[in-house]
């Protein structure tokens, strides 16, 4: 069966037709993506209704059910964080509402792949069991553990490419892949807020060695050895940078680990 | 399958343009990848020449290699782009600023070595620049087209996640593609503090998602900085 061609079938007789489709559908994802994506999406969308996951391989059900569950545990702390008065400064607010938009969206994105396969949202608890106690009161706390979040996000899609690779999970890779990046574009700004408000000083956009808290966030990413090859010292540069350069992934069980801080049942 | 390695030597010893370990040719044997069209015709280049005068032809090749040699000449164009604002600053630029942009170039310079290390005889020659069309003198001009180098970057590498074959190069690629979205995400939060450019809805879409850019729309886009014509034409396209 191809959607995207009986879309276009029904395209030619009802000029509407991605305005009636909104019943189950987001519009923007017909009118602002190219044809090319909405063939890919438009049977993810459809899922839901036909009580069909797109993710069809159970290897991408795993990874995608894997990825919502830390997108759920980042949009509720966004909701949270952005809907607590006092919280944010008014001048920095618009990052963290940007950040906010993009995890409720990815939220949904995920969700309308996986269809009635999406696993149920957890509960959790920001405080951490009490090591972030004012998560919603400090704007440092918040932004801390907002970095720790992107950080672990970036690190955890890093960690599942490898699982997306079948001819069948390809299209899932490459919106993987595109969420991936929205998380460090949002680990980057964060980790500049940081430094700017003098909540971690020198704080950069990228990870140094394996400078970080919580450390478990940041383990492993003071590695300088790319595919066999040990590049400290490559063009003079130094070990700093080389770590800088290369973002390394985390496994599902280290990323739960960490996930695990934040959630209650 | 088959977990490939570039080769077991420590390149610290190995100083920019003159990678000349043999060992490092195992990168691509040990990853059981064959030569292809684009590493014959590149063969006869020897890529540690001084380039002629003249730009050449350059060929990315087909398979993981081409998509290798994709990303190995995207990094030359930012690796070469910053090394000239880190050396003619901008007028009025300010510490911080002079800091931030000489940070992302060595991690230009450190991925276009990575990549030259690691495809040996198989990498594309020297690229030859140009970028007469910015102006190096004005903050604008250069962190505007330090944008558009890291969010095509992000897109390239987006783009060419689901054609590679190996899960290591893929690994790599995913590597580095967050960082080039980290370099854009600052960028843009130069040019546009406190706001939501960092990620902003001119490049990610009402689904979340950063773009993906196939690999010909990408060399059509960054063109004019080249002088080398690049034929793209034996990449993989699915």
């Amino acid at each position: 069966m191809n959607i995207f061609n009986i879309i276009s079938e029904l395209e030619k007789v009802d000029a509407d037709v991605h305005e009636k489709l909104d019943f189950f559908s987001r519009r923007s994802l017909f009118n602002t993506l190219g044809k090319k994506v909405s063939a890919l999406a438009i049977p993810a969308l459809l899922a839901t209704s036909l009580q069909k996951a797109y993710a069809t391989t159970s290897g991408a059900i795993d990874v995608l059910n894997y990825a919502l569950t830390l997108e759920y545990l980042e949009n509720d702390f966004y909701m949270m964080g952005n809907n607590a008065s006092g919280l944010i400064p008014a001048a920095e607010k618009p990052i963290f509402t940007q950040i906010g938009k993009h995890e409720s969206q990815h939220v949904a994105f995920l969700q309308a792949a996986l269809g009635t396969k999406a696993v149920a949202k957890p509960k959790f608890d920001f405080t951490g069991k009490g090591a972030f106690a004012d998560v919603f009161t400090s704007y440092k706390t918040f932004a801390i553990v907002s970095h720790a979040l992107e950080d672990t996000g970036v690190r955890a899609y890093k960690g599942q490419a490898g699982n997306l690779m079948t001819a069948e999970d390809k299209p899932l890779l490459e919106y993987a892949l595109q969420i991936h990046s929205v998380e460090a574009r949002h680990a980057s700004v964060v980790r500049r807020l940081l430094n700017k408000n003098a909540f971690v000083t020198g704080a950069k956009g990228w990870i140094t060695l394996n400078e970080g808290s919580p450390a478990a966030v940041y383990a492993g990413e003071d590695n300088t050895t790319q595919g066999g090859v040990n590049l400290e010292g490559i063009a003079g540069k130094s070990k700093q940078a080389v770590t800088e350069a290369f973002d390394e992934p985390l496994t599902k069980e280290q990323v739960l680990a960490i996930a695990s801080l934040f959630i209650t049942a | 399958m088959e977990t490939p390695r570039f080769d077991s030597s420590p390149v610290a010893r190995v100083k920019d343009e003159s990678v000349k370990s043999v060992d490092r040719r195992n990168f691509l044997r040990n990853a059981g990848l064959t030569t292809v069209a684009g590493a014959v015709f590149l063969a006869g280049c020897d890529k540690d020449d001084t380039m002629t005068p003249s730009a050449t032809a350059v060929d990315l090749g087909s398979g993981d290699v081409g998509i290798l040699n994709y990303a190995y000449a995207l990094e030359q164009l930012e690796a070469a782009f910053y090394t000239q604002v880190v050396a003619s600053p901008y007028s009025g630029i300010t510490d911080a600023e002079k800091t931030l942009l000489t940070e992302i170039r060595d991690h230009e310079i450190i991925h276009r070595d990575f990549f030259k290390a690691a495809l040996a005889d198989k990498a594309i020659p020297n690229l030859e620049v140009d970028f007469s069309s910015i102006d190096f003198s004005n903050r604008a001009s250069v962190l505007g087209a330090a944008k558009l180098f890291e969010d095509t970057g992000v897109q390239a590498y987006n783009g060419a996640g689901k054609l590679i074959q190996n899960a290591t190069y893929l690994l790599l690629a995913g590597k580095i593609v967050s960082v080039e979205a980290r370099h854009a995400a600052a960028i843009r939060d130069l040019l546009s503090p406190n706001s939501a450019s960092f990620a902003g809805d001119d490049i990610i879409d009402n689904n979340g998602l950063d773009k993906a850019v196939k690999p010909a729309d990408i060399l059509m886009a960054v063109k004019g900085f080249v002088k080398n014509s690049i034929n793209g034409s034996n990449l993989p396209t699915a």
